[in-house]
């Protein structure tokens, strides 16, 4: 039996002139997403992509994890296509769906006649399969309202296509059709939910993370490519930074007050994010600041930070209670590596008593006892730089 | 590199892994199965297990081939418990065990039985005295580790044995000999313990095997049910590599035990001196400790901090024990370290193939790294 993806996307059905192009990128995204698994030729009809494998072997079970994990995409099914005559779709939706509807009560069919030349009206079809279901199935009956499961049937204009019930997508808008932003990544909680949530809105990722060897490990940041492997899931591959951060902790260390290390830290970090997004042509910086959490990202504490950066700060977590966040973070399945317990370069030379309502003159003052200009350029230049893609087999 | 994590593992010396290479390809049989390759496996299993017992100094059917020294340990404590619950409900042990003991025992205690862990003196080593104090009649297990792996500590076995048997003669006594086998002598009658554990991986052997002494007699219940290989004691088919690879590392430890500890002993004080030449650093491991283990600190450079310096020197440390990530090490605790130490506490663990050259060149980067991050 030959089977199909039917993908349902959901606002860009509104988005007037601009549709067609953001529905390439999100073929684009799908089309790059399952190359792996081999090659698949799209139609668009209507607010429906239909995904069809072009080869027999293809595993259209991975190839529907996958899909579920691609912004842009409200819902999907996996379908099965058949001749357009009614008999031959009675006992294909018995076939197809047997093993499902074994396990319930009630249902209800739905057709949908694109094909208005097709000889049977919608009601006609779904008396007929309905009834064939019915009469094949003695645990079932009939509920129109609040059915286990909708049997629909599609006719389209070359085959008619048969499903149970539509599965939710991820939702949002195709990565990429809202530009690029770079998330400042530590390898905490709130970080990765920060970027997943900015990239469910279309933005495609680039992302910077700072390391302090030795006071931080290899494993902090293997860790950090962890997390951004699975955000990649999402996403589409990522390109990360990875900023060798010592020499600029150790000169705050050095130079500035103790209440201050957090917060002149954070404002260099925004330095050099800044110029690494305009260097990577991002037009953003991503945070999984929330207000209040910590010292450093009180009301006043997260004013100072901004002012350091010169591009737009997106902080999607910004309103959300950590439980919210962490809610995120186990549904896109990054939290239990998230609580991994290795330092990141935020938990060096932590103060004990850090300030909580600094003002941007005050810091300003403080960082203008050093020249800071040699230790950023040269952060900046020496970045490294490498594409995380989601791990292998998964 | 520089290899000075020992206690966590060992490399796999050249014997082994030859023996292990030819279990894998031609000899990679069954030992259960009739036929010619089935075997081959079983004759390797029984030369391994000649080689261990000779190691150890018990008879070959004493040993019992574990997955781990762990599931060693863990048959050893449930099994005793179990065979002995008519006559009491009382186990002693150590307040320094590791967590393949401690855990079975927590577990234990929580059906019912009363778990005394006795305290450590200051040197770290088990108090006989207070062993004498805790010795009841309705006493019916004791657990005690050989050698601590965190500082090295040797614990007075033999002696505490002697204690027991007198007062408590029906007790079993179990000993976690798992850092001291290949470095001291581990001999059961010696020792006059009823079950020991050993492990592969601490002497150049492969992970994936630890074997079980039970001692002649003793008809411990088995706690892992299955096909009945090892004579019931550990069901699951045999990891013949790496049980054959035991058997050559342990073939392969060398006769005069003493001269090789006592090589060691004066790379230990070597560095000892070495490093104690400035005030920073503080040794932890008590000075009769074994040789093969030294914990040290630099108050106020954090232990994570030192291992990932020492790393990018190519030098492989580990933080008190590998085990037990993130936790304040208890051990350092019982000896009355304060926290400034404890978290700046490294251990370093040598082989018997430690070098001179090796000594000093970690002495000379550690000193280099302690000036630096110190402040």
């Amino acid at each position: 039996m030959k089977e199909v993806l039917l993908l349902k996307d959901g606002e860009l059905a509104l988005k007037g002139l601009n549709r067609s192009t953001f529905e390439d990128i999100l073929v684009k995204n799908c089309k790059r997403r399952l190359a792996r698994l081999g090659k698949f030729t799209f139609t668009k009809s209507q607010s429906t992509m239909i995904v069809e494998p072009n080869q027999p072997d293809i595993d259209l079970d991975e190839a529907a994890a996958i899909i579920r994990k691609v912004f842009g995409i409200v819902g999907y099914s996996r379908a099965a296509v058949c001749e357009k005559e009614l008999p031959t779709i009675c006992c294909i939706a018995q076939d197809y769906l047997a093993d499902e509807l074994q396990n319930i009560h009630t249902f209800k069919v739905e057709a949908k006649r694109s094909d208005k030349k097709f000889p049977f009206t919608s009601p006609e079809i779904c008396r007929e399969v309905g009834g064939y279901l019915l009469s094949k199935n003695k645990n079932l009956s009939v509920d129109v309202h609040h059915p286990e499961m909708t049997v629909t049937v599609e006719i389209r204009d070359q085959y008619a296509f048969i499903h149970g019930n539509q599965k939710k997508g991820a939702g949002g808008m195709p990565v990429g059709t809202n530009g690029k932003a770079m998330l400042l990544i530590s390898g905490g909680i709130d970080s990765p939910v920060a970027g997943w949530m900015m990239a469910k809105r279309g933005i495609a990722l680039s992302a910077v993370h700072f390391a302090s060897p030795p006071y931080t490990s290899k494993r902090a940041e293997m860790k950090v490519h962890e997390l951004l492997s699975k955000v990649a899931e999402y996403s589409g591959r990522i390109k990360l930074y990875t900023v060798h951060f010592t020499d600029i902790q150790e000169a705050i260390r050095d130079h500035c007050p103790e209440d201050t290390f957090t917060l002149i830290m954070r404002r260099h970090m925004m330095r050099i994010a800044s110029a690494l997004a305009e260097k990577d042509g991002a037009s953003a910086l991503i945070t999984g600041e929330s207000v209040g959490q910590v010292a450093s990202q009180t009301i006043y504490a997260l004013g100072c930070t901004d002012q350091a950066a010169s591009l737009p700060v997106f902080r999607p977590c910004i309103g959300l209670d950590k439980t919210e966040i962490i809610d995120i973070s186990r549904a896109i399945n990054t939290f239990e590596t998230s609580i991994q317990p290795y330092e990141d370069c935020c938990t060096v030379f932590t103060p004990k008593h850090p300030k909580t309502k600094p003002t941007p003159a005050l810091l300003q003052e403080v960082e203008s006892v050093f020249d800071w200009t040699e230790l950023l350029n040269q952060a900046i230049a020496t970045a490294k730089e490498e594409w995380i893609t989601q791990e292998e087999g998964i | 590199m520089i290899y000075f994590d020992n206690s966590a593992t060992t490399p796999i010396c050249r014997q082994a892994a030859e023996e292990m290479m030819k279990m894998i390809t031609d000899n990679f049989g069954n030992p259960s199965s009739r036929h010619e390759v089935g075997l081959r496996a079983f004759q390797a299993m029984k030369t391994a297990r000649n080689r261990v017992a000779k190691a150890i100094g018990c008879s070959p059917e004493e040993l019992y081939f574990a997955p781990s020294g762990t599931a060693a340990n863990n048959t050893a404590i449930f099994g005793a418990a179990k065979l002995m619950k008519h006559f009491g409900n009382r186990i002693i042990t150590t307040s320094l065990e590791h967590p393949s003991v401690n855990e079975p025992l927590k577990a234990l205690e929580q059906n019912g039985y009363e778990v005394i862990r006795l305290p450590v003196d200051r040197s770290g080593k088990l108090s006989l005295s207070s062993l004498r104090n805790a010795l009841q009649p309705n006493t019916i297990f004791v657990s005690m580790m050989l050698v601590n792996n965190e500082i090295g500590v040797i614990n007075p076995i033999s002696e505490a044995s002697k204690l027991i048997r007198s007062l408590c003669p029906r007790a079993i006594i179990h000993c976690d000999a798992v850092q001291g086998f290949g470095k001291i002598k581990v001999t059961p009658g010696k020792l006059g313990v009823d079950l020991l554990t050993v492990s592969a991986h601490k002497i150049h052997g492969p992970k994936g095997a630890g074997a079980l002494y039970i001692k002649n007699g003793l008809h411990l219940p088995a706690y892992i049910l299955g096909g009945g290989q090892e004579n019931g004691m550990f069901s699951g088919t045999e990891a013949t590599p790496a049980i054959a690879g035991f058997g050559a590392a342990a073939a392969a430890l060398p006769i005069d035990m003493r001269t090789t500890y006592e090589n060691v002993q004066y790379l230990r004080d070597r560095l000892v001196d070495h490093v104690t030449s400035v005030p920073f650093v503080a040794v932890n491991s008590p000075s009769d400790a074994i040789p093969y283990v030294l914990n040290l600190s630099v108050p106020g450079v954090p232990s994570e901090v030192m291992i990932n310096a020492l790393s990018d020197h190519d030098i492989c440390v580990s933080a008190g024990s590998a085990c037990k990530k993130g936790h304040r090490s208890e051990v350092l605790k019982a000896i009355g370290m304060d926290a400034r130490r404890i978290d700046s506490a490294i251990r370093i663990s040598f082989s018997r193939f430690t070098t001179i050259d090796e000594i000093d060149r970690f002495a000379e980067v550690f000193l280099s790294c302690a000036k630096r991050f110190l402040r």
